[in-house]
């Protein structure tokens, strides 16, 4: 039994290096400025690892994080963030995942694990409560993640948890994440390429003890009120319960927004095949939810031999319509493939987008394919066997598994890449929903969906709805949204509350679990904090603000047919307002006013 | 008028996926929706044409309209 409220006050820092273990106390300041998971996180990488750093050299470091409600009794308590600097973006990484794995580490008895320094030979680590030990890795290097995964749990007994790279991680890829429970997927930035070029391949991890709240009485309260407001919410209490993500398939396609051969239409006419309806019709097993979740969007399916975890609705459409491809089938078969290599889907599926354009265009030839499946769109063969190619980094798809940009630029023409800051954009056609765009380019992990998703009152209409053709009031709600998020990725619940939940509900859990006084406007300015230290970084590490941009077909190339057709992403309009809604000069640089106001000025 | 609807979801269970329907002139689209028996409060996401609209607008002859129930999010 510790002293603190919602934090386990203990820090686990383990050097690869000399094989040293320690346990640091939690500096409650710190909680109480950054929060905890993504806010805490980010503030260790930039206390600790020089911006500048080559992202695959010793000298990074990897941070696993919890939030203070991860592992108590409040809806979605199971999220971690794994926080690093990415060498897909060179910008901070905050990844962030759910399945049970964060929880299991909170109720361990740490808030965050620092992984650093380079083991000479793989290891992985093993946590059961304070017993902290590294072990070798030689049996499971190599091996897909449902192998490692299983061996494991052989050694370690059922109910441990475990959070593994795949083989992708191993070979650096630039698009590998970090899986735990096997289909779950911290999978953004290449974070799983760190801890490959570490050495280092999991966190087998068995936790029982608890988390101090401080007003029991009141959080009961407070998860009453919030359980009630996600039950009787459309999206989270019908919606994704029933469909999961994949539901937005023939939302988006309706609208005239769906990406479709990599970014060159909006409108997918195969799309009702990929839908969530057909989906949940013909390929659905079971619902598959995580850590104390109300909502359970996660599905389970099954085609053929790929059986597991999803398809989301990002990797159906990058698989999918950015793909040209119509067969659901495959594209599960291809998302397996993704978690067994521990590929982030986005990036691996809209990287062989970005490659069919390329062979489309007469940069890839037949003869660079190695025998394997022609690139053409709509190819079902393709999407599963480069997928693997990817995994396995052979031939072309070691070049591929590098992402869609540095393939692009390999052939001279990095506008192919659909990408921000080199990271692949998610499945929102940015010149038909101009609030996305704002988003996608001012995201600080580059081309991002979930740093601040402007989909929900552009296109569901949630919390009010907005005309998403319109440039007026889009930077406003951008910054709101992405300070929001920031304050939920610190807290560790899943974004998907914010469906349901507004500020107030947030500092109300917060506040029962930790003893604090916090309002939703205070919870927001968290937010805030968080997202301007991720841009002091980003800056020191030499992202300047040139690249808050779009790929060149976005802001110049109208749309072509369907609902949105003639439509261009006016970002021109956006950014300035959005610098200017966020207190930045016109420039994109944090002032020292504002960086004064919110407690960070040290960090410039 | 001939108006096509394309119905998502829950929406589908007892109607279709896509129905073609022919409307006395002045029909207003809360009129369809009540024909189909849709309750409005079902209605989250109305679209004419792929844009946004409201209930008390009049759809044209050859329109489409794609209703979605309280969904999304991913």
């Amino acid at each position: 039994m510790n002293n603190y409220f919602g934090y386990q006050g203990v820090i686990l820092r383990v050097n690869l290096s000399d094989g040293k273990i320690s346990k640091e106390p939690l500096n409650l300041e710190d909680g109480v400025k950054f929060i905890g998971g993504r806010g805490l996180g980010t503030k260790i990488l930039f206390d600790e690892v020089d911006p500048k750093i080559d992202p695959l050299s010793i000298d990074n470091k990897v941070i696993f994080a919890t939030g203070p409600l991860s592992g108590t009794a409040t809806p979605t308590g199971g999220r971690y963030m794994v926080i690093t600097k990415s060498p897909l973006t060179g910008t901070v990484a905050s990844s962030n995942s759910g399945g049970f794995w964060g929880a299991e580490l909170k109720l361990a008895g740490y808030d965050a694990v620092i992984i650093e320094g380079k083991s000479e030979k793989p290891v992985y680590l093993n946590i059961a409560d304070d017993v902290v030990t590294l072990e070798d890795a030689s049996g499971i290097w190599g091996n897909l993640v449902d192998e490692t995964t299983t061996k494991l749990e052989n050694i370690h007994g059922e109910k441990a948890r475990i959070a593994t790279i795949g083989p992708a991680g191993e070979k650096l890829s630039k698009i590998s994440g970090v899986m735990n429970e096997r289909g779950r997927a911290a999978g953004r930035s290449g974070v799983g390429a760190v801890l490959g070029s570490k050495n280092f391949k999991a966190i087998v991890v068995r936790g029982t003890n608890k988390v101090n709240i401080k007003e029991p009485d009141k959080l009961k309260g407070a998860f009453s009120n919030s359980m009630t407001k996600i039950r009787e919410n459309g999206v989270t209490g019908q919606g994704l319960p029933a469909y999961g993500t994949a539901v937005l398939v023939n939302i988006i396609n309706e609208h005239g927004a769906l990406p479709t051969n990599n970014f060159q239409e909006s409108h997918f006419d195969l799309a009702e095949a990929i839908s969530g309806e057909t989906l949940a019709e013909k390929y659905l097993k079971k619902k598959d939810p995580c850590y104390r979740c109300p909502i359970g969007c996660g599905r389970y399916c099954e085609a053929d031999y790929a059986k597991g975890a999803g398809p989301e609705y990002e990797t159906i459409w990058g698989y999918g319509s950015n793909c040209g491809v119509s067969d659901l089938g495959a594209i599960i078969k291809a998302n397996y493939w993704c978690n067994e290599y521990g590929l982030d889907t986005i990036s691996a599926a809209t990287t062989i987008a970005a490659a069919m354009e390329l062979y489309q265009k007469g940069y890839i030839k037949k003869e660079d394919l190695d025998g394997g499946p022609e690139l053409v769109w709509g190819n079902a063969d393709a999407i599963i066997e480069w997928t693997k190619r990817m995994g396995e980094g052979n031939g072309l798809g070691a070049l591929m598994a590098e992402g869609s940009y540095r393939l692009c630029e390999n052939f001279g023409v990095s506008e192919l890449s659909m990408s921000v800051k080199k990271q692949e954009m998610p499945a929102y056609d940015p010149r038909g929903i101009q609030g996305i765009g704002l988003n996608y380019a001012t995201s600080n992990r580059g081309g991002c969906h979930v740093r601040g998703y402007m989909i929900s009152p552009e296109i569901l209409g949630l919390p009010q709805p907005l005309d998403r053709f319109a440039t007026e009031g889009k930077a406003e709600w951008t910054k709101i949204f992405q300070d929001f998020t920031a304050a939920i990725d610190s807290v560790g619940l899943c974004l998907f509350t914010s469906f349901a939940l507004g500020a107030d509900d947030y500092a109300d859990l917060y506040n029962a679990v930790c003893g604090t006084t916090l309002s939703g406007n205070d919870f927001i300015e968290h937010g805030e904090r968080v997202w301007n230290l991720e841009r002091l970084f980003n800056l020191k590490a030499g992202i300047d603000p040139s690249q808050d941009t779009l790929p060149k077909r976005l802001l110049e190339d109208p749309i072509s047919s369907g609902p949105s057709k003639g439509w261009l992403s006016k970002l021109s309009e956006t950014l300035p307002l959005y610098y200017k809604e966020r207190g930045w000069t016109e420039n994109g640089l944090p002032t020292d006013e504002k960086l004064e106001s919110l407690g960070i000025k040290e960090y410039k | 008028m001939k108006v096509t609807i394309k119905l998502f979801a829950t929406l589908r269970i007892g109607r279709g996926k896509i129905l073609k329907k022919e409307y006395p002139e002045g029909t207003i689209i809360r009129d369809i929706i009540r024909d189909l028996n849709i309750y409005e409060k079902d209605v989250a996401i109305l679209l004419k044409n792929g844009i946004s609209t409201k209930m008390d607008k009049e759809p044209a002859d050859g329109d489409t309209l794609s209703i979605f129930p309280p969904i999304g999010g991913g």
